[in-house]
């Protein structure tokens, strides 16, 4: 078959798909996570439709909600005082995100003086009901030992430098309390509206790894 | 004996571990401990100084207890502590001005007397 008639043919289905498999074995890990959990459905711990729902839960947080409470902070100073002073009660009763792993939510300013960073050194806890799934970097070893040790280094390495200056505040989560960067609002978004702002707020400015831009520079310039 | 007043009447007397045992600005030492299983420390706190930043509210439940299904009677504060980085990794590069935030359970602090 040509190239132009695959593409003609393409939604004939007439050729043959990769077929979507799983060929290794699964892990250790990965075995002993289907045991456990068949185990504890088995003896009605929970049943399979609790574990799909809380996938749902999950699936149903995304950095677009930690975006619109920082866009709110930008242009609302009560909603960001409120914010500042108890994040978790802010964005349950403003936006009405649910706190479902009961953990607090500690919203970290930056300044002209403070730049926050956060990371969990001991495992992966994150501020999943405004965020989502943290990305995989996040959770491997090389970023949990970095960003508390040489954190202007990983910085660097995402393109972000921070003067001498400036406080490099990193906040290392163990517990019962999962942390927020609000970022510094960039210059020239004066006439923005508030889901326009929404817009420059990516994941990676709420971990604090990036601050926000209006636009990316490329490596020309 | 005096007679008391009323207002000695209405006097409450907490249960310990009901209030912070530390305050904004106390400056503390993380414990030396190398516990078997389940912490929730990190290993690089150990021995350090830093000061209290907050009283984290409520108090919690101990999450290392927790872990072994221990619950009952162990609920104290958690702290968010500062450090500095210049404390925590000797010779780091970076600004001396750049500090470390982490929350500690109240078991693990320990008091520095100035």
């Amino acid at each position: 078959m040509t190239h132009a008639d695959h593409e003609t043919e393409h939604h004939a289905h007439d050729h043959q798909h990769a077929e979507v498999s799983e060929p290794q074995q699964p892990s250790y890990y990965d075995m002993l996570e289907t045991a456990i959990r068949e185990l504890l459905i088995e003896r009605k711990y929970f049943g399979a439709d609790e574990i799909r729902r809380q996938i749902e839960v999950l699936d149903s947080r995304t950095p677009a909600l930690g975006a619109k409470v920082v866009a709110r902070a930008w242009v609302d100073p009560g909603f960001r005082k409120r914010l500042l002073a108890n994040g978790r009660t802010a964005c349950e009763q403003d936006f009405g995100i649910s706190f479902y792993d009961d953990t607090e939510l500690i919203v970290l300013e930056n300044t002209d003086k403070v730049h926050n960073l956060i990371v969990c050194t001991l495992c992966s806890c994150y501020p999943r009901p405004v965020l989502g799934l943290p990305p995989d970097w996040y959770k491997l070893k090389p970023y949990r030992a970095r960003a508390v040790s040489e954190p202007r280094k990983v910085l660097a390495e995402f393109g972000t430098i921070i003067p001498d200056d400036v406080e490099v505040r990193v906040s290392d989560s163990t517990a019962v309390v999962r942390y927020l960067v609000l970022p510094k609002r960039p210059e020239g978004t004066e006439n923005f509206t508030e889901d326009e702002l929404a817009g420059l707020v990516t994941r990676d400015t709420m971990i604090g790894v990036v601050e926000p831009k209006l636009e990316i520079r490329s490596a020309e310039g | 004996m005096t007679p008391r007043s009323s207002s000695d009447l209405t006097h409450i007397v907490t249960a310990f571990g009901e209030k912070p045992n530390f305050k904004i600005g106390d400056e503390v030492r993380v414990a030396d401990r190398s516990p078997i299983g389940h912490y929730r420390v990190p290993r690089y706190l150990r021995r350090k100084h830093g000061r209290i930043e907050a009283v984290i509210e409520p108090a919690f439940v101990d999450n290392e207890e927790e872990g072994f299904g221990r619950n009952a009677g162990s609920r104290r504060h958690y702290y968010r502590v500062a450090f500095q980085m210049t404390e925590l990794w000797p010779g780091y590069d970076g600004s001396p001005k750049d500090g470390l935030r982490i929350e500690v359970f109240e078991t693990w602090l320990e008091r520095v007397c100035p």
